[in-house]
């Protein structure tokens, strides 16, 4: 792993004094064991976005530094956070108060994220999120001791919605999922269409989750907007597709937009259905040699090919791992600065580094559903059609309300 | 005692039976005293709260008979008010958002109350079910609650403004202090001529009213007090876990105090304590084992068997066998 | 375009009608209830398992035994009443002699049993159920575009309740139905078997939540909660109409179902609430419910 090693010089003299601090406040790895706690939904609507796969993709990683950090061995924890915030503030509650956890990771849902991170602060603990949507969980939600890794609601929108507008699908209708991520993802592809020159023309929240979408559909069929747009993510998403279907509302000549949409639910979903749908995605299996070999690990194990959550999560536990090896302790202070010293440069992530926001930013991009006669394979679904680069992709620090970035 | 020596058998045997309750309670007392040095003290406090909520549960349904379906309302209403009380107001002590909460679960109570103790049996139980289904969707909806997303980052804050309760040991202690408070009403209410008329009204409604009782004061009493402790052990578990959310203000947490009461046992002091020692002990344990998703199927059974063979509930079988074998 | 209050008549129309349809699953679901209730005096809080169980037996049906939609339509629902007839010789019928609180808790055990164990093996996610081959497509009826199977689930539903309304009201079985409700001593004494016919209503109201199933099984994900959140709704309507009431339990599903289309023209917020508000006004006034007569 030779990226890993190429440390920027500028970063050395840094590490070196953070290691001073180490040293100096006799930091070690805290118990003799490098405890990681996985919480995540395991049996809920976000089962195959990260679930046990991410639990599988941990593991690898924890194997692939052979399953010791700076001496020390690594313990795993995993639970259920079943989309509640309830359970999930509670459980890693109770994981740094009796099992002392070190690093908190999976966190999916965000409503269960925002709850989780709050906790993790308040005990000085370290989080990396690499499941949750939610752009506010860097942006007013943000705390010195989580990392959101893997794509948030700025990109999505961002990717996505700009270049339908540039299509020419300038008249939005909204439909909405009644939560934080929702309602963030709603902000930023209302504010990136009327950017672009589009206009959204009307909205509709519905409860989290849906089984009944009929009448959402037909609101929005009636608002006459060309472009109907999905912010929801996982059943919701399929739900609102298939009714959407049922009611025919491509034929009538509306185009849905899919803004959350992971390779799962297009798997779940069939070519047929979601064929020329345009999303946003930070990581496709399929894009480079570095990934199909990790994918196709990755695949032997589990059985289906990795979403970029699942990469993600792999991704984000190295570079912890990595990160601790290097310092030789766990205390999470510590970590966090020097992860943040170290450029994200894996079969994941490019052009990536972790911004003061604990925004880790890298490279997005926009993909294609293929049609059923593009596909050669059951996982061949994508074709990418632009980078979007890290600098691009994300929220500028400068339009940033996280009180850890001084405007 | 100076007047022993006038005491007639009977009331010796009272002051026997007094003496042997107050050092039970006393040996109670000291347990959970000593409990947190043992045992994780926010899983105790979790069970301390659950068994307030379920000791005001069977406040009415073991002492009046009524069985309320929507109590999980009064729970959730007192842990957002205080909660949104406490974040919003960096100010105030928690004891006094505590008080707030309790308050407006007293209120909600009466509101409540008034409309369904006009029915009785079934009718009661799916009244209460719809009022608490009308106070979930009004949280979904309000935005003090973060609807979906629940209410974080309450702080525990000082108690009367000097004690911090950001160690689990002072929080602990607290709400053992609550606890108790919660219990000593239960305790009074039911040993009280008031219990004794609710009683009354259980076994035969008819009669008591044709004694010339006024029914129906007398259960809209019991129904707000219930309501009350139930809000009070809502707002306590808003400050142990610093968030409240819509689980607390779901049908299935109504269903689920009444599992904790049936189990322990209906109309027993105890009951309900034991009961939710119990139902929080087992969801806690499972929660992180391969069984994790056999919980609602476990709870489900224990229901199905306490209501074919078991319907006194532990403490309630208990003390049938104490009797039988003892007395 | 024409505008009703402010919403233009297609919106309006529209809603409505999903109103109706949605009102066809609330009577089914509330007509079975009210056939247990009145023989029974049970809450029966494993109705909204029944219906579930009802969808999942037509999806597990076509994936592992080939039977098509149709077949299910009249297999899913026996199925679901012969289990419910084992329930309740195994269990309900033991606590026959005690308050008949002690089966509402009963049921909401069993509901809890049913759907935990489908959690585990499905998931909660959902699966889908495809639309059957000779109901796809749909008609234009200018205010919207009505897809064919819902079209076919009101007409469908309504034909099941009214023919239940017809077998307990004018046919010699519903008269002992009847007379079993307000006086199964004097039923038993003329030599009528109660128990059994206990049982066979029983089967006969859940087979019915079976039947809402079946229909629900192309619209929604199948899931193994979806039929608790729905009951809920389903117990204010049955109290709102009255508990017990047939003809009130039909009615009141489909006025609700109205009621509710309309709110989400107005203040779609609110149609998730709208019910129990209306609950809440119906008990001030009419405390028996709008069909019920005083206990």
């Amino acid at each position: 792993m030779t990226f890993m090693k190429k440390t920027l010089a500028s970063s050395i003299a840094i590490a070196a004094a953070t290691a001073l601090v180490a040293t100096s406040a006799q930091a070690e790895i805290s118990d003799g064991e490098v405890r990681i706690g996985y919480l995540a939904d395991m049996s809920g609507t976000y089962r195959d976005l990260a679930g046990p796969g991410g639990l599988e993709a941990l593991r690898m990683a924890i194997e692939d530094v052979g399953g010791e950090v700076a001496g020390a061995p690594i313990e795993v924890f995993s639970a259920d956070d079943r989309n509640s915030a309830d359970v999930g503030a509670n459980t890693v509650r109770e994981w740094i108060d009796t099992r002392n956890v070190d690093l908190v990771a999976g966190l999916v849902a965000s409503s269960v994220v925002i709850a989780a991170t709050r906790v993790i602060a308040e005990n000085d603990g370290l989080g990396i999120v690499s499941g949750a949507a939610a752009s506010s969980i860097t942006d007013e939600h943000c705390t010195p001791n989580h990392i959101h890794w893997v794509y948030d609601t700025y990109p999505l929108a961002n990717g996505t919605a700009r270049a339908i507008v540039e299509q020419g699908g300038d008249s939005w209708f909204m439909l909405t999922a009644d939560y934080a991520f929702g309602h963030a993802l709603e902000g930023d592809v209302t504010s990136v269409v009327e950017e672009s020159g589009g206009e959204v023309i009307g909205r509709v929240r519905h409860p989290f989750p849906t089984d009944d979408f009929s009448s959402y559909i037909l609101q929005a069929q009636s608002s006459g907007a060309g472009i109907i747009g999905l912010a929801n993510a996982g059943a919701d998403t399929v739900n609102a597709i298939n009714t959407a279907s049922q009611f025919g509302v491509v034929e009538a000549g509306q185009q849905l937009a899919g803004l959350l949409v992971f390779l799962n639910d297009v798997h779940a979903m069939g070519l047929e259905t979601t064929q020329g749908l345009l999303l946003t995605t930070g990581w496709y299996w399929d894009m480079d040699d570095e990934s199909r070999e990790w994918a196709e690990r990755y695949y032997e194990r589990v059985g289906r090919m990795p979403t970029m959550v699942q990469a993600g999560i792999y991704s984000s536990t190295l570079h912890y791992l990595n990160t601790v090896d290097e310092q030789g302790t766990d205390d999470p202070e510590i970590i966090r600065a020097a992860m943040a010293e170290k450029p994200v440069e894996d079969f994941f992530s490019r052009n990536g580094y972790i911004r003061e926001d604990g925004r880790m930013v890298h490279d997005m991009y926009l993909a294609r559903v293929k049609t059923p006669e593009e596909s050669s394979g059951e996982w061949d679904l994508y074709e990418i059609l632009a980078t979007i680069p890290a600098e691009e992709a994300y929220r500028p620090l400068s339009e940033s309300q996280c009180h850890l970035v001084q405007n | 005692m100076a007047t022993t020596q006038t005491l007639t058998p009977a009331m010796e045997r009272q002051r026997r039976a007094n003496l042997r309750r107050n050092a039970f309670y006393l040996a109670l007392i000291a347990i959970g005293l000593v409990a947190p040095l043992v045992a994780y003290p926010v899983f105790l406090m979790k069970v301390l709260c659950f068994a307030l909520f379920a000791c005001a549960f069977n406040l009415l349904l073991g002492y009046a008979g009524l069985l309320s379906f929507g109590h999980a309302a009064f729970l959730a209403t007192g842990g957002y008010v205080t909660g949104y009380l406490l974040s919003s107001h960096p100010g105030l002590t928690p004891e006094l958002g505590i008080l707030t909460g309790t308050a407006a679960a007293v209120l909600l109570g009466v509101a409540f109350g008034a409309l369904a103790i006009r029915r009785q049996g079934i009718y009661f139980a799916m009244v209460t079910l719809a009022l608490a289904q009308l106070m979930f969707f009004f949280y979904i909806q309000a935005p003090f609650t973060g609807g979906e997303d629940g209410l974080h980052g309450v702080p525990r804050g000082h108690l009367f403004g000097v004690i911090s309760l950001r160690s689990n040991l002072a929080m602990y202690y607290f709400v053992f202090a609550i606890f108790l408070f919660g219990f000593a009403i239960v305790q009074r209410a039911v040993h009280s001529p008031f219990g004794q008329v609710l009683k009354a009204i259980r076994e035969n409604e008819p009669r008591a009213i044709s004694l010339g009782y006024n029914v129906d004061a007398y259960k809209l009493l019991a129904f707000v007090i219930s309501a009350g402790l139930a809000g009070l052990a809502g707002s306590t578990k808003t400050v142990v876990f610093q968030l409240a959310s819509l689980t607390d203000a779901h049908w299935h947490m109504s269903g689920e105090v009444i599992l904790m009461t049936l189990l322990g046992g209906v109309g027993t002091l105890f009951g309900p304590i034991v009961g939710a020692g119990l139902v929080v002990s087992l969801q806690h344990m499972l929660a992180q084992s391969p069984l994790g998703n056999w919980v609602n199927v476990i709870l489900g059974l224990i229901f199905v068997i306490c209501v074919l063979s078991f319907r006194s509930g532990i403490v309630g079988e208990a003390m049938k066998m104490y009797r039988k074998n003892f007395k | 375009m024409t505008m009703i209050f402010g919403v233009p008549l297609a919106v309006f129309m529209g809603q409505l009608l999903l109103g109706l349809i949605n009102g066809a699953f609330y009577a089914l679901l509330s007509l079975g209830l009210a056939v247990i209730f009145g023989l029974l005096k049970i809450v029966n809080f494993a109705h909204g398992a029944m219906y579930m169980l009802g969808a999942f037996a037509t999806l597990l049906g076509m994936r592992y035994l080939g039977i098509n939609y149709w077949a299910a339509l009249l297999l899913a629902p026996l199925f679901v009443g012969l289990l419910g007839m084992v329930i309740e010789r195994l269990l309900l019928r033991r606590i026959g002699h005690l308050d008949h609180l002690y089966g509402l808790l009963l049921t909401f055990g069993l509901a809890l049993i049913f759907e935990g164990s489908l959690v585990n093996f499905f998931g909660v996610s959902g699966a889908r159920y495809p639309t059957p081959d000779a109901l796809q497509g749909g008609y234009q009826l200018g205010f919207m575009f009505l897809p064919i199977y819902r079209a076919w689930v009101l007409l469908a539903a309504l034909v099941v309740c009214l023919g239940t309304w017809f077998i307990i009201e004018r046919t010699r079985l519903g008269a002992y139905l009847r007379a079993g409700t307000e006086n199964p001593a004097l039923m038993q004494s003329f030599g009528v078997n109660v128990p059994l016919l206990i049982t066979l209503t029983y089967g006969f109201g859940v087979a019915l939540a079976a039947f809402a199933g079946v229909l629900a099984a192309p619209l929604y994900p199948v899931s193994p909660t979806m039929g608790s959140n729905l009951l809920i709704v389903v117990f204010a309507v049955v109290v709102i109409g009255g508990m017990g009431s047939i003809l009130g339990a039909i009615l009141t599903g489909l006025g609700m179902g109205l009621i509710e289309g309309l709110t989400k023209v107005y203040y779609p917020e609110a149609a998730n609430t709208v019910i129990f508000l209306v609950m809440i006004l119906v008990l001030m006034l009419r405390p028996a419910g709008l069909f019920g007569k005083e206990a």
